[in-house]
């Protein structure tokens, strides 16, 4: 007796062993409320595959208030903070892979075009505000924007008042440096200085290797008119010198530290109110005044001016690196379920409070997410940040486009950033950072064609 | 009992072999397929002959790695064995405290890569700042010695356990005999313990030597590859040709190169198996 107790017990220990190396949870298992009801459901499902950690809360809600509805089962995976391409490449793989996923703009698209569907004559394509929303290839429509974010210099008013200037003194490129050198010559006496710490580190070099790098690749394909290029020239490398300079030099910190400086410490040095310019965007905008540090009346959004172009007329950097799209390896029916949920998300009443609104907008009563979506139903942005650019586009500006979305890799970007942290440090020169930016463009480029 | 055994032994073999084959057995081979496949997911798979690893052998950053890490696996494995092979000497004299030294060398190894080498990042850099050097990610050399550092604070201690292990277990008579015929403690060093620690020395050379070949947390945390790749290690530039790229070929580039990798390593611990064996004694 014993012994078949015993082997019992192994055969149980070896089934469970087995069992955990098997296929991972199953997706439709963990969140899904409602289950599949034959009697009123569509045949499909949804599972999207969230690239925002912060709305996951609010995903979640939404994906239940339409289960509910609909009866059409939703479920939302968030990938945690920066792991969304592996996430993505494994959830892919499985059985039940996601319906609706992110790619972050061309290169993006490089990696999962056989996985979009097209989207072209679906009732989703019809809804967006402007085709410079959409991601093409050839004839086809393969993804479409999700939410448009701005950038530029976030300005703490009460600082630059008691430095006796307001931001409408800063209208050019020249003035910035004045105001900056100036600030930077009293900081002393101002107890403050005039940028926040530029750190390259990984968790905020993106907003010099990528953000500010996109100013010099936009004047030169506006000088050019085109939209892309295999070869960049480098035509205003000499003002993206002027303005990296220009942070470098005046900021809270000696440039030989930048390389370990990071995100959050940048951050916190504004909130703490040791810096009176920040360079970063719109999604900042609830961690400034999350805390009730800031109000609205403490901050502005100014464009980041570099010396180049019709400065009077320039706006804040506009676009977005946020696009759906569709599995088109999921089943018609879960596709059709997904273009369903995605129309309802940027048409209904509760899918466009949801996604737009602030403070109160979710129907449990929590915070919106905030985003300005690109869809006609979409509504007036809550975000500061996010009006201001409204109120630059009213008042005649040019937005500057997001054309780093056409840097040819991340490798490009992540050499560029190690160049500009040398130069800063001064271990290297500048002429290391014009090789990374033009050289390496041309060689990157190269090689997405292999 | 042997007849159970003999009966019964699928029930204990099978499971553990079973789940040996899933997790290991069976990706090995998937893997070992995709590295001829040019893919995004597994099951999109196109077969792709040689050219990932005629790539993958011709790109100067994965050489530059390559020589990278063999340099640094070298003198790892001989600042860690040197190292703890002397703490495991003077913990075997019987001074006051031994236990609580013991604990305390090997408590470093308890803490994960990653964490170690945030801390050690901004421990390093600070010293770096206030002697006014360039910092760890600016300064190649400096990161090397950095890396060096972080691995023998982290190794040292597990070494020198298994060490004291080989050195207690030395019998007493040798030690004693060696002395009453006049013998040095130069000469009991040399002539007595460490071929009798041998056994020791294989298992420590071969976990340093790949560890050494392997590593990818600390490299990651400490340098992530700065300056320019400069400090890039094998592991880490797998990874970032698997990840930090775009396009189905770099996939298999990646796959590539982490079998070229996973050859690399099998056949230098092979060679240094056979080479410390060669000197091990029968006691």
């Amino acid at each position: 007796m014993k012994k078949f107790l015993a082997l019992g017990l192994t055969a149980a220990l070896s089934l469970s062993l087995l069992a955990g190396c098997g296929t991972p949870s199953d997706p439709s298992g963990s969140s899904d409320p409602g289950g599949s009801d034959p009697g009123t459901a569509a045949n499909g499902s949804v599972y999207y595959l969230n690239f925002k950690p912060e709305q996951d809360a609010q995903w979640q809600e939404l994906a239940q208030i339409y289960t509910e509805e609909t009866g059409v089962p939703v479920t939302v995976v968030t990938a945690a903070s920066n792991t969304y391409e592996q996430t993505l490449t494994s959830e892919m793989a499985k059985d039940v892979p996601p319906t609706l996923f992110h790619i972050n703009g061309l290169n993006g698209l490089l990696n999962w075009k056989d996985f979009c569907y097209d989207l072209t004559g679906s009732d989703i394509l019809g809804e967006l505000s402007s085709d410079s929303y959409a991601l093409t290839e050839g004839d086809a429509t393969l993804a479409v924007a999700m939410a448009v974010e701005s950038y530029g210099l976030i300005v703490n008013k009460t600082l630059l008042a008691e430095a006796g200037y307001t931001v409408e003194d800063i209208q050019s490129f020249d003035d910035l440096k004045a105001v900056a050198e100036d600030i930077t010559a009293r900081s002393g006496e101002l107890g403050f200085a005039a940028f926040s710490s530029a750190g390259m580190d990984s968790s905020s070099d993106w907003r010099f290797q990528t953000h500010l790098a996109n100013l010099p690749i936009y004047f030169e394909y506006e000088d050019k008119g085109v939209t892309s290029t295999d070869a960049i020239e480098g035509t205003y490398l000499d003002n993206y010198k002027a303005i990296f300079d220009l942070y470098i030099n005046n900021a809270t910190c000696e440039p030989a530290v930048l390389s370990s400086m990071t995100g959050d410490d940048s951050r916190n040095e504004f909130l703490a109110g040791e810096a009176v310019f920040f360079q970063n965007g719109s999604w900042e905008y609830a961690n400034l005044v999350g805390d009730g540090l800031f109000t609205d009346n403490d901050l502005a959004m100014i464009p980041i001016y570099i010396g180049v172009g019709d400065e009077a007329n320039q706006g804040l950097c506009t676009g977005t690196e946020n696009y759906w799209a569709v599995n088109a390896s999921a089943d018609p029916e879960d596709i059709q379920a997904t273009l369903d949920f995605m129309y309802w998300c940027v048409t209904s009443e509760t899918g466009t409070n949801a996604m737009c609104g602030g403070e109160g907008a979710m129907p449990s009563g929590g915070t919106g997410m905030g985003f300005v979506i690109p869809f006609n139903g979409g509504l007036e942005p809550t975000n500061l940040f996010m009006k201001q650019n409204d109120e630059y586009t009213a008042a005649g500006k040019t937005p500057v486009r997001w054309d780093f979305t056409t840097i040819p890799s991340q490798t490009w970007k992540n050499d560029l950033s190690s160049a500009l942290t040398a130069y800063a440090a001064g271990t290297g020169d500048w002429d290391g950072v014009v090789s990374a930016f033009v050289d390496n463009w041309a060689s990157e480029y190269a090689m997405l064609g292999a | 009992m042997e007849k159970a055994i003999k009966r019964f032994w699928p029930v204990f073999v099978i499971p553990t072999f079973a789940a040996f084959a899933i997790g290991f057995i069976w990706p090995f081979l998937q893997g070992l397929y995709l590295s001829f496949c040019r893919f995004i997911t597994i099951d999109t798979a196109q077969w792709n002959g040689i050219q990932n690893y005629i790539y993958a052998l011709t790109e100067e950053s994965f050489l530059h790695s390559f020589w990278f890490t063999a340099l640094f696996t070298v003198v790892s494995t001989i600042c860690i064995n040197v190292a703890a092979f002397a703490i495991a000497l003077a913990l075997t004299r019987g001074i006051k405290g031994t236990n609580v030294f013991r604990s305390v060398f090997f408590m470093p190894n308890l803490i994960g890569g990653i964490v170690l080498g945030y801390i050690w990042n901004i421990l390093l850099n600070c010293v770096l700042t206030l002697l006014g050097k360039p910092l760890l990610s600016l300064h190649a050399p400096y990161g090397f010695i950095g890396l060096l550092i972080l691995m023998c604070w982290q190794q040292i201690g597990y070494m020198m356990i298994i060490y004291i292990a080989g050195l207690q277990s030395i019998p007493n008579d040798y030690l004693e005999a060696a002395r009453i015929d006049g013998a040095s403690d130069r000469q009991i060093l040399w002539r007595i313990k460490i071929p009798n620690v041998m056994p020791s020395i294989t298992i420590c050379m071969f976990l340093s030597l790949t560890n050494g070949f392997k590593l990818f947390d600390q490299n990651l945390a400490l340098t992530n590859g700065e300056p320019g790749h400069l400090t890039e290690m094998l592991a880490l530039n797998i990874y970032n040709t698997f990840y930090g790229r775009s396009g189905p070929s770099w996939r298999g580039y990646g796959q590539a190169k982490a079998v070229i990798f996973c050859v690399l390593v099998v056949v230098i611990s092979v060679i240094q198996l056979r080479a410390t064996r060669s000197k091990e004694v029968q006691q």
